[in-house]
């Protein structure tokens, strides 16, 4: 699929911390350690606007915790990182989202007993009603109007458009990550980052995300996501990059991913050490 | 034992001034913990500074009318005092700081170090004539159809109770039906998700206990008029804990659920109340087992059954939906 179009990446070398193009997002030296366990350590990484970058490594690599530190759920110990060329570094999580990235949870946290339709709108950034003055005033409904109709668009194209006044707890599991997502996107961010969307789901739902996924890219998003099967991974991703042990072991295209020496020590190396033990 | 009687006096004293300073505390816990998921344990010592802020205002020589501003401005500070540390940890640390603050608060009023302003155990008196002046019912006159009567200073109490009721319940139904109100049940529901959303998750819950904390003041403040006296050892935690149940009673996270909670409380509270005082007095067996005391503590053993059936059998509370219940268990 990456491969049907004209790959902005073309001729970036494979070799972890290489500069992009055009990157979109880019970290520099960002590290976090828990106690003694150095969880993240990253020297260089640079992620290529418009394109579905995935993040892959075995289990404890520290994926979910580098998301975490760029998304502004967790303090690093040092580093820093700049979307858009602004410093994100120090500022809170809800100021990220502000800023364009938005982030998705491993375990889907769907907003349980408030309806579909307003977990989409309080994903809504324009509406003054937010404000207490505003809710106090009155004369937000016009701004809500339009918040509606563009979650109903959004709703539409994961298939939830003919459950707006459900509750969110009372989905099916595929449903909320589906919901996840949309919201996500009512945000309207220039880049989400999705931690393991593809966990717990269904192989038929698997295949409707990855299409979303790709989708994405095609609307002028940039995916980051948090994978653990490479099959995936190949199908979708314009780039892939590996983590083991808290560092970037490797990135390239995903064809030379799976060639990779040091990918396959990673997760084959693991998987031994799991077999024998 | 006079049924008809005992059922009056329970209606009477449902209707009251103090169910509805009850009904005004509870919104304000309800606007917290039900819309919000702010655990405040300690709601009393909002209430407590409404009254002393007003009662020491009026003592120092101001009017009750400053003095009401003064309790509420100084509840919606102590508000940001409790909240600036605590709100952005775990839930439970309000809780338990809340609480903490509530007795500190309460064992600080009623020290001798503080007897110059608040008058120590003894309190103040007497601070809310003015606002039984402007009342157009002669104190001492009595209204009502046959033996349900209340006196005229009881009638213009409750005129102006339930005024502030139904006034504090619009202001909270605006809010909460506002998208501001939305983002409150966003964070009450997941926290994480929400400043994932790009909300402000900190300022919201400050806000929140803020208001809360200055409708808390109002209920303190309408309750302290309708006694003409503050003791500090009226805002004892207990208060607090009331005001959960009638909170969970009424249905958490509902509009009228608070008011209706107050009200059912208050009539289960004085009818059991009446029953058991009666009980004792004309059942002889009952009255052998138990002095007139005894039979008092008996209402509280009584609503803590009530409770536990309810909780059984009526989870979300009289006003919830069943719906939310069913969806809790993630």
């Amino acid at each position: 699929m990456g491969d049907e179009r004209i790959s902005p990446l073309a001729g970036v070398p494979a070799e972890p911390g290489v500069p992009k193009p055009d990157a979109v997002l880019a970290v520099s030296g960002v590290h976090r350690s828990f106690g003694g366990l150095q969880a993240v350590n990253v020297d260089r990484l640079e992620v290529q606007r418009h394109t579905v970058t995935s993040l892959i490594g075995p289990n404890g690599a520290g994926k979910t915790t580098l998301f975490n530190l760029l998304s502004g759920f967790d303090r690093v110990d040092g580093g820093e990182w700049h979307l858009n060329g602004g410093r994100l570094v120090g500022i809170s999580a809800y100021q990220v989202a502000r800023r364009g990235m938005v982030r998705t949870f491993q375990l889907t946290r769907s907003l349980a007993r408030l309806t579909v339709m307003e977990n989409m709108l309080v994903a809504d950034q324009a509406n003054p009603g937010e404000k207490l003055r505003g809710a106090l005033i009155g004369g937000w409904r016009t701004a809500e109007a339009s918040a509606q109709v563009r979650a109903i668009d959004l709703l539409a194209r994961f298939n939830l458009d003919h459950m707006t006044a459900e509750f969110a707890g009372s989905l099916s599991g595929g449903q909320r990550k589906l919901l996840e997502v949309a919201r996500a996107l009512m945000v309207d961010p220039e880049v989400i980052m999705l931690d393991e969307p593809m966990a717990g789901v269904n192989p038929a739902l698997t295949q409707t995300l990855l299409g979303h996924i790709t989708s994405l890219r095609d609307d002028g998003k940039t995916v980051i996501f948090i994978e653990h099967d490479m099959d995936v991974v190949q199908e979708i991703s314009d780039w892939v990059v590996v983590m083991a042990e808290g560092r970037v072991i490797a990135e390239g295209p995903p064809g030379s991913i799976a060639r990779n020496r040091a990918v396959i020590d990673a997760y084959l190396g693991s998987h031994h050490g799991e077999a024998a033990s | 034992m006079d049924l008809l009687a005992i059922l009056r006096d329970g209606f009477l004293a449902m209707i009251g001034p103090v169910t509805a300073a009850y009904a005004i505390s509870a919104m304000s816990l309800n606007l917290q913990f039900g819309y919000t998921g702010l655990l405040n344990f300690g709601q009393v010592a909002f209430m407590l500074v409404g009254a002393y802020g007003t009662a020491i205002t009026v003592d120092l020589g101001g009017s009750l009318w400053l003095g009401i501003i003064v309790g509420i401005a100084a509840a919606v500070l102590l508000g940001l005092l409790l909240g600036l540390p605590t709100l952005r940890l775990r839930a439970d640390y309000l809780a338990i700081t809340t609480i903490a603050a509530a007795e500190v608060i309460r064992l600080v009023v009623r020290s001798s170090w503080a007897e110059p302003f608040t008058n120590g155990v003894f309190g103040i008196q007497g601070f809310a004539n003015a606002f039984f002046d402007l009342s157009p019912f002669p104190g001492g006159a009595v209204y009502g159809i046959g033996s349900w009567l209340v006196t005229g200073r009881r009638l213009w109490l409750m005129i102006v109770g339930w005024t502030v009721v139904l006034l504090v319940m619009l202001l909270i139904r605006r809010l909460i039906l506002s998208p501001w109100g939305r983002v409150l049940r966003a964070i009450r529901e997941d926290e994480d998700a929400t400043s994932s959303l790009g909300k402000d998750v900190f300022g919201y819950k400050l806000q929140s206990l803020m208001l809360g904390g200055a409708i808390g003041a109002l209920a303190g403040v309408l309750l302290a008029i309708e006694q003409q006296n503050v003791t500090p050892d009226a805002y004892l935690p207990n208060v607090t804990f009331i005001l959960y149940v009638i909170v969970i009673l009424g249905g958490a996270g509902t509009i009228l659920g608070p008011i209706i909670g107050a009200l059912t409380f208050q009539f289960v509270f004085f009818t059991f109340d009446a029953i058991m005082a009666s009980a004792q007095a004309e059942v002889d067996w009952i009255g052998n087992l138990l002095t007139p005391a005894e039979a008092g503590q008996i209402k509280l053993i009584l609503v803590g059954v009530g409770l536990i059936l309810l909780m059984i059998y009526r989870p979300q509370g009289i006003m919830g939906d069943e719906n939310e219940v069913l969806i809790d268990g993630r």
